[in-house]
């Protein structure tokens, strides 16, 4: 578990994290959303002892990062894949990682294995492609097999392939009661893989739900319909519900302010066939624009 | 232990720490044999064979500063310090690491020297170690490395950038020392208490002035008793290595 | 209008891009996917004349890239948003490309408030963050409108608003009648992005096709269906034919069947819904599905714990 307390750091006269409180639960995969800007790196660094927090605090399974013993046995972390001597073997890097926390070799072995780098480990890594760096952060990050794991933007120069690894990955890693916090820009992806959401911007906590919760909360459901009465149906709706022609070329509507389940209802109490009636949900990138739209530090012109 | 263990990978898992110690050993060595292999009209002394130690010197202080340095810049510096979060410890072993290994390479350079001009020279009469001030001429460059060293790493470590850490390391030793003798007055004054410049007191310093050859080398007595121009030189260093232990545990890694 | 024909490039031994043929039409944004090492980044250089085919060729509206008399005015790329000089201002670097072209300086400023970097156009590209070059990037990309555009990666470095504003931008650029080629590894991304699909697989084309098309037709499609008379209607169904399955929470999930067709079974029998709603597959799993092959490189799904 990571519990932020009055999290607090400023730079000068610039307030990156300004009074921040969160927790990240175990047995979920978290993901840490924000515009540019918004301190979720500043955030991560402070987690790992890296920044000293300006005021307040956030622990790690209740203790200071800087009082663990052996730390990368508790957390794991991968902040960014490039953070590697470029003219130091992959397997020379994982090995005084893991001498450091006294961690046996073998295991620099085993996630070599797990992340698909064996046959590579002796090469350099600043010979690695961005894909490839990321799965050696990867590794470094489990080396310890810790409880608890921090990832930024990992799929990053990942290929589809790599994707969809690293997000069953963390599924797995979450279902195993790991604590697992995910920061990402890449919403579509952070929809399918993270349970919970802790969503900043501007140093502030926006909101701390679970990721279901965040877009039912900031977008409205709709309903697509299609029928062969559709003319019916609409004269029948109009007045209960909003309704709108759909962008999609086969004619079907999509209706605002009502259960899908009335709809049906009335369709048949009616005699009218449906030939489609599916609830919309509004997507997480919905969601987010909606929330965040004061706190984005810099607006492209249209 | 285990912390000696991780800087000793980290130092030889990449090439450039080898290539400093080859170049740091072969300019050494190698300039005392052109010296040795010429020199024919007097005996060749025991200081003719170290004099060449100051390059050894910039090169090994060029590596102590780039075990620092390029761990900030390649990034490392966060993995090592969420591997061990209290800092200093880390930073120590690796000036342990660095440290020894430097003195290694003093002393190797060094008598790898004196040994060549034992071979090469036409007279090796004068050359042979038989007082404590001949051991010292010798012996001594190990450990003018090895606190040369823990001063590049202090200097690395507060710069964290690998060229601004080498220029004031390299324009300090090779040009502020030399230019302040040139202010009226009290460049001498100054110059006599400058680090390096004490720091070659303690090699080539001789109770007998007479054993220094014609113009090579400074003044051979100082103000200092040799072992006190080394007390000196390595006071400095370790000062600045703690200042850069303060500032690395305060600092935002 | 991009059309390759028979391209291939070797190096040395090792086939790159195998006897590719496509085509990319003006109108529409067309993803261009494979896995690593599948022969994109070649491929489109290729497209800009960066790199010589072995053999066939790729033609932009009729002409290959080196015969094109402007390039700028007829091709605009962002391939790698690090191609800049870093102590170079922003628009010095926008302006050598626009002389390179004949273009005017004002188009410069122009092209600057599009990507919105007006405020940062004097400062130096190295100071940019990732975000900010790729705008950049993209800003010399549009600088002699072009009507064929090229994108490697874009959203790579953005931010969610900056991911947000690019979609729409290439839509936009699709929907003015030019030609939008974008190769990216982010498929959840594409879906909502590429109308038409390029994929390639070991240097080999895998499918052409529109991005509906391609996951229709490697995915399974099935309907979700609630009803209040599930049980009654479960039934019908499988006397039709269709196979049903029952989920945890009572719902019926058929396969083998439109929507269309169980709807019309339920209002012929008085049955009411709740819910009818056509499943489809994800791009990511059709991608997979078809790609499964020619990955290069498998990383395991080995146990995490020791």
């Amino acid at each position: 578990m990571i519990e932020a307390t009055g999290l607090t750091k400023h730079y000068g006269k610039t307030v990156a994290v300004d009074d921040l409180s969160f927790r990240v639960e175990p047995g979920r995969v978290t993901g840490f959303l924000g515009p540019n800007g918004a301190g979720k790196s500043t955030t991560m660094r402070m987690i790992l002892g890296l920044d000293n927090p300006s005021g307040g605090r956030v622990t790690v399974k209740g203790r200071d990062y800087r009082s663990l013993r052996e730390p990368l046995r508790v957390v794991g972390a991968l902040l960014d894949a490039k953070w590697v001597h470029p003219n130091r073997s992959a397997r020379a890097h994982l090995l005084w990682l893991a001498r450091s926390n006294r961690i046996p070799a073998a295991r620099v072995d085993e996630v070599l294995d797990m992340v698909g780098l064996t046959q590579v480990a002796k090469r350099r890594a600043g010979g690695f492609s961005l894909g490839m760096s990321q799965r050696l952060g990867i590794a470094g990050a489990l080396l310890g097999d810790p409880e608890v794991l921090l990832f930024d933007e990992p799929v990053n120069g990942l290929d589809p392939e790599g994707i969809l690894w690293i997000r069953q990955f963390m599924h797995r890693l979450a279902a195993e009661g790991r604590t697992v916090f995910v920061s990402s820009h890449l919403l579509s992806e952070m929809a399918q893989t993270a349970q919970d959401l802790i969503v900043i911007g501007r140093g502030k906590l926006i909101a701390q739900t679970s990721t279901e919760q965040f877009i039912a909360d900031a977008t409205e459901d709709t309903v697509r319909v299609r029928s062969p009465h559709l003319d019916r149906l609409r004269e029948l709706l109009d007045g209960r519900a909003r309704v709108a022609e759909a962008a999609t070329p086969d004619g079907a509507l999509v209706v605002h302010g009502v259960q899908p389940a009335f709809i049906g209802e009335l369709a048949a109490s009616n005699g009218i066939t449906l030939h489609e009636l599916s609830p919309q949900l509004g997507s997480l990138e919905e969601a987010f624009m909606q929330l965040t739209k004061e706190s984005v530090e810099y607006h492209a012109a249209d | 232990m285990t912390l000696l263990a991780v800087e000793r990978i980290k130092l030889f898992s990449t090439r450039s720490p080898w290539w400093c110690m080859l170049l740091a050993l072969g300019l050494t060595v190698g300039i005392t044999a052109i010296i040795a292999a010429n020199w024919t009209d007097s005996p060749m002394p025991v200081l003719g064979a170290v004099f060449t130690h100051t390059f050894g010197l910039y090169v090994v202080m060029v590596m102590a500063a780039l075990a620092v340095t390029t761990e900030y810049r390649f990034g490392t510096i966060k993995s090592t310090f969420q591997a061990v979060p209290d800092r200093i410890s880390p930073m120590v072993a690796k000036a342990v690491v660095v440290v020894l290994l430097s003195g290694l390479v003093g002393l190797a350079s060094a008598f790898g020297s004196w040994g060549l001009s034992w071979v090469l020279a036409e007279d090796n009469s004068d050359l042979a170690l038989t007082t404590a001030n001949d051991w010292r001429h010798v012996a001594g460059v190990g450990l003018v490395y090895a606190a040369g060293a823990l001063l590049a790493l202090g200097v690395g470590a507060l710069v964290r950038q690998t060229a601004g850490a080498v220029s004031i390391i390299l324009v300090f030793a090779l040009v502020v020392e030399s230019v302040v003798g040139f202010i009226p007055n009290i460049g001498d004054d100054i110059q006599k208490w400058m680090p390096f410049t004490v720091a070659s007191k303690f090699i080539f310093g001789d109770p007998d002035p007479s054993a220094i050859p014609n113009g090579a080398g400074p003044p051979a007595i100082g103000e200092l008793s040799p072992w006190g121009s080394f007390g000196y030189f390595a006071g400095i260093a370790l000062v600045i290595y703690i200042v850069s232990l303060v500032v690395v545990k305060r600092r935002d890694a | 209008m991009i059309e390759a024909v028979g391209l291939t490039k070797r190096y040395g031994k090792t086939v790159a891009v195998d006897n590719l043929s496509f085509t990319v039409e003006p109108g529409r944004v067309t993803g261009f996917l494979g896995p690593n090492g599948a022969g994109k980044s070649t491929t489109m250089r290729m497209i800009l004349g960066l790199d010589r085919p072995t053999s066939g060729q790729v033609l932009i509206d009729g002409k290959p890239y080196a015969r094109l008399d402007r390039p700028l005015r007829t091709v605009g790329a962002l391939l790698d948003a690090k191609w800049v000089h870093p102590n170079r201002s922003a628009q010095a670097h926008l302006q050598w490309l626009a002389k390179s072209n004949g273009l005017p300086d004002r188009r410069v400023d122009e092209v600057l408030d599009m990507v919105g970097l007006t405020k940062v156009a004097k400062r130096r590209a190295g100071g940019f963050s990732l975000g900010m070059s790729q705008r950049l990037g993209i800003a010399g990309a549009l600088l002699g409108d072009p009507k064929v555009l090229l994108f490697d990666e874009p959203v790579n470095g953005l931010d969610p608003e900056g991911i947000l504003w690019i979609r729409q931008f290439m839509q936009g650029l699709a929907a003015e009648g030019r030609t939008v080629l974008v190769s990216s590894h982010l498929l959840s991304e594409m879906a909502l992005t590429a109308q038409d699909l390029v994929v390639i697989g070991r240097g080999k084309l895998i499918s052409q096709s529109s991005t509906t098309e391609f996951v229709e037709r490697s995915t399974e499609n099935t309907v979700r269906v609630r009803s209040p008379h599930a049980d009654k209607l479960g039934a019908m169904l499988v006397d039709k034919g269709f196979t049903v399955r029952e989920d945890t929470d009572g719902s019926l999930t058929v396969s083998g069947a439109q929507s269309d067709e169980i709807g019309d079974i339920a209002a012929a029998s008085g049955v009411v819904l709740h819910e009818l709603s056509p499943q489809r597959g994800s791009l990511e799993q059709a991608f997979m599905q078809l790609t499964g092959d020619s990955v290069e490189y498998h990383a395991e799904l080995a146990e995490t714990g020791k």
